[in-house]
């Protein structure tokens, strides 16, 4: 079984942390997506996964054996890079029985494996081409198709699709899902796309500066996230983030309000500790248009995009805060026109100000 | 569309003038003058006039024959052998002297072996000809894979993350930058029979159960001495070359091998190598083209010697044209090495060519 655990992995080069102690526990054939913004680690800490970047502290287990110090091919793993790192001087066939011909795998069964693979990736037709003579999403292919071919324990993507064009990469996203569903292998996805986050991870973690910052279902971090940094970081447009004073607070709720605000009932989930100042986060899609003065959030509508599917309204608040907010139909707005918002206070966030701590700690 | 450096760009031409004038002159008119000069009997200084001959000059140096030997005869027909048991023949100056053979006038022995009682002869019109282009070949045979082989060996070290990488990779190159003239002089030293460091090195490693050699004083060891020096004289010159190449493999390549579980040598066999396909036929190419001219070594080290042992084309160019005057035997020489150059790197090129 290929689970995975990280103990208080930490990465430095010199004085420089990278990985700053990541606990993490992966389950036989989850979909982990690492997700943050670049330079955040996630690259990093999966070239520590697969052997590529040595451990400086904290012990990586794979199926329940530590493998700091193992070479990458005694760790059972694959991997795909961002760049395809197809070998140029060989054809598909040979790159992409190449893990087979290194551990001297008879002519038959390469010829058995390599076939499944090509089934499986629908590439039988490409087999004798050069890499040379290839598209970018076909390069991808071989190079997913050499990591299947061995039937490692555990999948390692790096960026996989970023070099690929925006209607390549969606196909490319939806054949990634299925191969996991078919390969029942544990899988392990770096990204920087929150989308192919959101549609492929069962689990995402989302880093941020060689820290976890949440960990969770995609629909956890979306609805639930920890700290400013996740509830910013998924989502488009990103979630507004008001600047609010904390008048009361008991036990569950805390009532807040600002110049643009009218006072509303919060849960504060204990992230702040009285009254002061707060954040209050709310996503663009969960606020709805409404007459000036029935509203409990009220500004003036500077630009709308209308996007056939939805609408979306650049606002500057009474408080002078800029606001993005979508609405699902079709609406025109003057601009400079006043109106009021609605949402409701279950599906706004309290924050803590600057608050970006760990979740996982 | 003609491109805008041939449309009427009379100040480029101006500019290029200079540069393409040089290079007419001392490039592209000695080189067909060579070809025009191996035609004549053209002396280096001479008052005569010169006078078209022809291919004489390269019937000269290229005609070749084999002769065959029998034995000498007592009146009773039997084979007559000397003190050795060995058997007696005639001598070549027989046939070669004789009015019977018109055709070997001139000509002498370059080497023999026996077929049965018989000795077969093979006569050459210029035996130290003959000599020089066997030992050219020998020496460019041996060079490129010594230089090859050894520039890669050492830029496969030198192209690693190490701390002082950079002395080692200035070691390597210094012997190129240096004169090979000055390194002849050098290794004359280490290479000398009394007292050379060589024969220093030997004698303190074996416990002095060597005996020192004279490396450059004798005929079975001073082309290869010579052959030693000049490898490692241009490695690092190849060094660079493939030092390049190796840069210009992509380091995911690397990893992508490590992940599959390549050991050491299996990265080298199906990455490394590949991907130095082209460096590897610049510098085939390049060092047969370099190894074909040697002269400034033999020049300072044995001048020929011991016996011809050393003697190479293009030192018998020089020796010819310049020593002996002869310039249109010198030039007939240069031509011939010329087309044989040309002929091996054709077939180098062929042979390494990017199959589809």
């Amino acid at each position: 079984m290929a689970t995975l655990k990280l103990s208080n992995v930490k990465k430095s080069y010199g004085a420089v942390d990278v990985i700053k102690g990541v606990d993490l526990e992966i389950e036989h054939g989850e979909f982990v997506v690492f997700v943050g913004p670049s330079g955040c680690g996630k690259s990093t800490l999966l070239r520590m996964i697969s052997g590529l970047e040595d451990i400086t502290s904290g012990t990586l287990e794979i199926g329940g054996e530590v493998v700091n110090d193992k070479p990458p091919k005694e760790r059972g793993i694959a991997m795909v890079f961002q760049s395809y790192a197809i070998f140029p001087h060989m054809t598909v066939r040979e790159n992409v029985q190449f893990g087979l011909t290194i551990a001297g795998a008879s002519k038959q069964e390469k010829e058995e494996k390599v076939a499944e693979a090509a089934r499986v990736l629908q590439m039988e037709h490409l087999l004798d081409r050069r890499p040379s003579q290839l598209s970018g999403g076909q390069r991808q292919r071989v190079a997913i198709g050499r990591a299947i071919v061995r039937k490692p324990k555990v999948f390692l993507f790096d960026e996989p699709l970023s070099n690929l064009d925006a209607a390549l990469r969606m196909d490319m996203r939806m054949e990634i899902g299925r191969l996991h569903d078919t390969l029942d292998a544990t899988m392990i996805y770096v990204t920087h796309d929150q989308v192919e986050a959101m549609t492929l991870a069962d689990k995402i973690v989302v880093l941020k500066d060689g820290l976890v910052m949440q960990v969770g279902t995609p629909m956890e971090l979306f609805h639930e996230p920890a700290n400013l940094f996740v509830a910013g970081f998924l989502g488009a447009p990103s979630m507004n983030f008001l600047d609010v004073d904390v008048t009361e607070r008991d036990g569950t709720f805390a009532k807040v309000a600002n110049a643009a605000l009218d006072p509303i009932t919060v849960a504060h989930k204990g992230r702040i500790d009285g009254p002061g100042k707060g954040v209050l986060g709310i996503r663009p899609q969960h606020v709805s248009a409404v007459e000036p003065g029935s509203g409990m959030l009220h500004g003036k509508v500077n630009m709308t995009e209308r996007l056939g599917t939805e609408t979306v309204a650049n606002m500057t608040l009474q408080d002078g805060s800029t606001f993005i907010a979508t609405f699902d139909e079709d609406k025109i707005f003057q601009q400079g026109e006043s109106i009021d918002l609605v949402f409701s206070p279950e599906q706004a966030h309290l924050f803590a100000p600057g608050e970006m701590k760990s979740a996982a700690h | 569309m003609s491109s805008k450096l041939t449309r009427s760009n009379k100040a480029g031409w101006l500019f290029a003038m200079p540069g393409f004038s040089l290079l007419f002159l001392f490039i592209i008119v000695p080189f067909f003058f060579a070809f025009y000069l191996s035609l004549t009997n053209q002396r280096l200084v001479s008052p005569n006039e010169a006078q078209f001959v022809g291919l004489e000059n390269y019937r000269n140096l290229l005609s070749v024959a084999v002769v065959t030997l029998e034995p000498e005869t007592d009146d009773a027909g039997q084979i007559v052998r000397d003190e050795d048991g060995e058997i007696e023949y005639p001598r070549v100056r027989t046939i070669t002297r004789s009015d019977e053979f018109p055709q070997y006038r001139g000509m002498g022995e370059w080497f023999r072996w026996h077929w049965g009682d018989t000795a077969k002869v093979v006569i050459a019109s210029d035996v130290l000809f003959m000599k020089a282009l066997v030992n050219t070949l020998t020496f460019a045979l041996f060079i490129v894979p010594l230089q090859g082989g050894g520039a890669l060996l050492l830029a496969l070290l030198i192209n690693q993350k190490l701390r002082g990488i950079n002395v080692f990779r200035t070691v390597y190159f210094m012997p190129v930058v240096i004169s090979i003239v000055v390194i002849s002089l050098l290794w004359r030293f280490i290479y000398s029979g009394n007292d050379g460091l060589l024969n220093n090195i030997l004698e303190v490693l074996t416990l002095g159960a060597f005996t020192p050699i004279d490396w450059l004083g004798r005929t079975d060891t001073a082309l290869g001495s010579i052959i030693a020096m000049s490898a490692w004289q241009g490695m690092g010159f190849h060094m660079v070359i493939w030092l390049a190449g190796l840069q210009a493999i992509s380091p995911t390549l690397y990893e992508a091998a490590a992940i599959e579980g390549a050991s050491k040598w299996q990265t080298f066999r199906y990455v490394t190598w590949p991907g130095l396909r082209n460096t590897a036929v610049l510098v085939l190419i390049v060092i047969t083209m370099q190894s074909f001219a040697v002269f400034a070594q033999v020049d300072v080290m044995t001048n020929g010697g011991p016996l011809d042992s050393t003697q190479t084309l293009v030192f018998q160019t020089v020796e010819r044209g310049y020593g002996k005057q002869d310039i249109s035997g010198g030039a007939t020489i240069s031509v011939i090495l010329f087309l044989m150059v040309l002929t091996i790197s054709a077939v180098q090129g062929f042979l390494t060519r990017e199959r589809k």
